[in-house]
C-alpha cells in the first residue's frame, strides 16, 4: 500500500485537497485560521532551496511553511 | 466619550485604516493589566468623541500567541462600546471567522472589508447587504488606503453608537473562552456557508504581477543575490541622499546657535552659558542633524515592507536561519533592527515559543541601529577618504551580521525550539506616497519620543562630568569625567580606549545618540569640522577603529535594555544579554587593537 500523499511531497506546480491535519493545537488553529482545512484545495508554487520552506497557495491566500510542518498535511489528489 | 476596539488579522491594512482614521495624533497609552502599550487616538465624529485603540493583529481570539492573550485580556478587563472588526476583503473566505468570534461575545461591532480595490482586482465579489443580514452585523466595503468607503464606515459606526441603548453602561467581556469555545465547532461550517451564500470567489487566481515578480525575486538561484543587492543599493541611497542633508541642516544649526542664540545668553553667568549652548543645545543639535538619514531609513523600510518584499525575505533567508536556530521572522526582525533596535525587540511578540522568542532578542542588538550610524558615519569620516570609509562602514554591516551568526550558534542549543513557521505571502503592492510617509513620519517621533528623554538627560550629565567640580578645567584629568575614564584605563586601554573615548562609550551605554553630542562637549569643539580635526590629533585611526568596532557590539542603548527586561520578563536573561555583548565588545575589539597595532 503506498503511505499516504503528504504536503511536503507534493511536487511544485501540482495541485491537491487537504485530507486532515496531524499537528498540535497551536499550530493546527494557526494553519486552519490562515485557510488549510480539510477540503480545500492547495497548490504548490515552489520549494524553497536548500531544504528551506515551501510557497502553497490555498484558496486566496499565499503562504510558506516549513517542510516539517507541512509533512503534518496530509493530503488526498 | 465612546471607547471603539480595532481588531482584525495581520496583514489586512488595520493600521493603515487606524492612521486614516485618526490622522497623526495617535500616542501611546498604558492599559491596566496589559504588559504591553497600545496606540490610541481621539476623533469627533459630528460630535462624538471616539477613542480609537489599535489592538494588535490576531488570527483567533482563542490562540496561543502573546498578542492574542492581550487582546483577550483587554477585552475582558476594558468595557468597549463598539468594536471595528478589519478583514481584508480578498481573504474573507478564511478571515470571517473572527468577524464570528467577536459576534458570538455579544459585542456591538461594525466589520470594514479592507483592501476592496485588490479583492477587485483578484476578481473576488462580495455581496455586503447580503453579509450583513446573515451576521447581523454592518458590513462595508472599502479601503483605507486609497481613502475608499471611509466615510460610510464613519457614519456606520455613528448609527452603531446612536442605536446603543441609553444609559446602559458596556461591561468588558465575561466568561470570554467559555463562550468562544461553544461556538469553536461550529466556526468552520458556519463560515463556508456565509462565503457560499455572499461571497463569489474567482475560479482562476487573477494576480499575474506577483506571480512574474515572486518567478525572480524568489528565483532559486537569483533571490537571495537580488535580496542582497536591493538591500545593498537601498542603504547606499540613504547616505547618499541623507549625509548631504544632514551636513547642511548641521552648519545650519551652528550658524543659529553661534549667531543667535550666543548673543542672547551673554547676559548669564558663564557657567550658565555653557551649560545651555554647550551643553544642552549642541547636544541636541548634533542629533538633529542626523534626523534626516533616520527619516530616510524608516521611509526606505516602509517601502519594502508595504511593498510585500520584507516576507519575500523571510521566505528567502530561512534556510539558512532554521540551521542557526532561528527562522526567517528572526532575520526580517535583525533588518528592522537596523533602523532602531526597541521596535524590532518589541516585533518578536509574533512568535510562540518562547526560547524561539529569547534567542532573536539575544540576536537584535547587535543590528547595526542608525544611532550607531550615526558615530561611524561622523568617525569614518574623520580618519578615513570617503571610499575608504564607506568600505569601512560595509565591513562594520559585516561585522554587525557575523556577530549575530556568532551568537546565534553559541547560544541556540541553550535557546533551542521546534515552533512551526507559517506566514503568509501577501501579493505585491505599490505603497502610496501619503502611506509611506506617513508611516516614516510616525516612526521618526516614534524615535525621537523614545529617546530624546535619553538625550537631553545624557548630554547634560555629559557636560556636568566634564566641567565639576566647580572651576576646574573642562573635560581635564581632573574634571569628574576624567577620573572616571583614568579609573577605567585598565581595562580599557589594552582595546586602545582612552581616558576621554571611555567617558563617551559610557554615556553611549544610556544611548549612542548621544556619543557624538558627547565627543563634542568632551573635546569642547562646537563646530564639526574642528572637532574632527581635534579628535584626529588626540586618537590614531587603529584606536578609532576598535572605538568603532567597540560601539557596534556593546549594549546598544538603555531603551534595547528595557524592552529586553520587559519583553522577556527575566532579569537574568536581560543580564546575559547585556553581559555578552560587552564581553564579544571587549574581545574583537582587542583582538583588532592588538592586531593591528603589532602590523604597523
Amino acid at each position: 500500500m503506498r503511505a499516504p500523499l503528504r504536503l511536503v511531497d507534493l511536487p511544485r506546480g501540482s495541485r491537491a485537497t487537504v485530507e486532515s491535519l496531524r499537528a498540535d493545537a497551536g499550530l493546527q488553529q494557526r494553519l486552519e485560521a490562515l485557510g488549510l482545512r480539510p477540503g480545500q484545495a492547495v497548490q504548490m508554487l515552489r520549494r524553497g532551496w536548500w531544504a528551506g520552506p515551501l510557497h502553497i497557495r490555498v484558496g486566496m491566500t499565499e503562504l510558506m511553511l516549513r517542510r516539517r510542518d507541512a509533512a503534518r498535511v496530509s493530503l488526498v489528489a | 466619550m465612546s471607547r471603539v476596539a480595532v481588531v482584525g488579522m495581520p496583514n489586512t491594512g488595520k493600521s493603515t485604516l487606524f492612521n486614516r482614521l485618526t490622522g497623526s495624533h495617535a500616542q501611546i497609552g498604558n492599559w491596566p493589566g496589559l504588559t504591553v502599550d497600545l496606540l490610541q487616538a481621539e476623533l469627533s465624529l459630528s460630535g462624538r468623541t471616539l477613542q480609537l485603540i489599535d489592538l494588535p493583529g490576531i488570527y483567533d481570539l482563542r490562540g496561543h500567541t502573546d498578542d492574542e492573550a492581550v487582546v483577550r485580556r483587554f477585552l475582558e478587563s476594558t468595557p468597549v462600546d463598539l468594536v471595528l472588526v478589519v478583514l481584508n476583503a480578498s481573504q474573507v473566505d478564511r478571515q470571517l471567522r473572527l468577524a464570528l468570534q467577536v459576534q458570538q461575545l455579544g459585542l456591538p461591532a461594525v466589520v470594514l472589508l479592507n483592501m476592496g480595490d485588490e479583492a477587485r482586482r483578484f476578481g473576488v465579489s462580495i455581496n455586503t447587504e447580503a453579509l450583513s443580514a446573515e451576521l447581523g452585523l454592518p458590513v462595508l466595503l472599502g479601503s483605507a488606503k486609497y481613502r475608499m468607503g471611509l466615510a460610510a464606515l464613519q457614519a456606520a459606526v455613528l448609527r452603531s453608537l446612536e442605536g446603543q441603548a441609553a444609559g446602559s453602561a458596556p461591561q468588558p467581556v465575561q466568561r470570554l473562552e467559555e463562550r468562544l469555545r461553544a461556538v469553536d465547532g461550529e466556526l468552520e461550517a458556519t463560515q463556508a456557508q456565509l462565503v457560499a451564500t455572499a461571497v463569489q470567489l474567482p475560479k482562476q487566481w487573477h494576480d499575474r504581477w506577483t506571480r512574474r515578480l515572486d518567478a525572480v525575486l524568489l528565483h532559486p538561484l537569483l533571490g537571495l543575490p537580488l535580496f542582497l543587492l536591493a538591500m545593498a543599493l537601498m542603504f547606499q541611497a540613504i547616505y547618499a541622499i541623507g549625509v548631504p542633508v544632514q551636513e547642511w541642516l548641521g552648519t545650519l544649526l551652528e550658524r543659529f546657535g553661534s549667531g543667535v542664540l550666543k548673543p542672547l545668553l551673554t547676559p548669564l553667568p558663564s557657567f550658565l552659558q555653557g551649560f545651555l549652548l554647550e551643553g544642552v543645545y549642541q547636544g541636541i543639535g548634533t542629533v538633529t542633524a542626523f534626523l534626516p538619514v533616520i527619516a530616510l531609513f524608516f521611509l526606505a523600510m516602509g517601502v519594502v515592507e508595504d511593498s510585500g518584499y520584507l516576507s519575500r525575505a523571510a521566505f528567502l533567508m530561512d534556510a539558512l536561519m532554521e540551521r542557526l536556530g532561528l527562522d526567517g521572522r528572526s532575520f526580517v526582525l535583525s533588518l528592522m533592527g537596523f533602523g532602531c533596535n526597541v521596535p524590532a525587540i518589541l516585533g518578536t511578540r509574533v512568535m510562540r515559543d518562547r526560547s524561539l522568542r529569547l534567542l532573536t532578542m539575544l540576536v537584535i542588538p547587535f543590528s547595526l541601529c542608525s544611532a550607531r550610524l550615526n558615530v561611524f558615519l561622523f568617525m569614518a569620516a574623520v580618519f578615513f577618504p570617503p571610499r575608504q570609509g564607506g568600505l569601512v562602514i560595509f565591513a562594520l554591516y559585516v561585522i554587525s551580521f557575523l556577530a549575530a551568526i556568532l551568537t546565534a550558534l553559541l547560544f541556540r542549543g541553550r535557546f533551542s525550539s521546534n515552533e512551526p513557521l507559517v506566514l503568509e505571502l501577501p501579493p505585491y503592492r505599490l505603497p502610496t506616497l501619503g502611506q509611506t510617509l506617513g508611516r516614516a513620519w510616525a516612526e521618526v517621533r516614534h524615535f525621537w519620543f523614545w529617546s530624546r528623554r535619553f538625550i537631553i538627560f545624557g548630554v547634560v550629565a555629559v557636560w556636568l562630568l566634564n566641567n565639576l567640580p566647580l572651576g576646574v578645567e573642562p573635560a581635564s584629568q581632573l574634571s569628574l569625567a576624567g577620573r572616571i575614564g583614568s579609573l577605567l584605563q585598565p581595562l580599557l586601554s589594552p582595546i586602545g580606549i582612552n581616558a576621554k573615548l571611555a567617558v563617551a562609550l559610557l554615556f553611549g551605554f544610556i544611548a549612542k545618540e548621544i556619543v557624538l553630542g558627547g565627543l563634542a562637549v568632551i573635546y569642547s569643539q562646537v563646530d564639526p569640522a574642528a572637532l574632527s580635526r581635534a579628535i584626529a590629533s588626540d586618537v590614531s585611526w587603529i584606536q578609532a577603529v576598535s572605538f568603532m568596532l567597540f560601539t557596534l557590539l556593546y549594549t546598544p542603548c538603555l531603551s534595547t535594555v528595557a524592552v529586553i527586561r520587559s519583553e522577556s520578563k527575566r532579569l537574568d536573561f536581560t543580564l546575559l544579554s547585556v553581559a555578552w555583548s560587552l564581553l564579544l565588545a571587549w574581545l574583537v575589539s582587542f583582538l583588532f587593537f592588538q592586531t593591528a597595532s603589532r602590523i604597523s
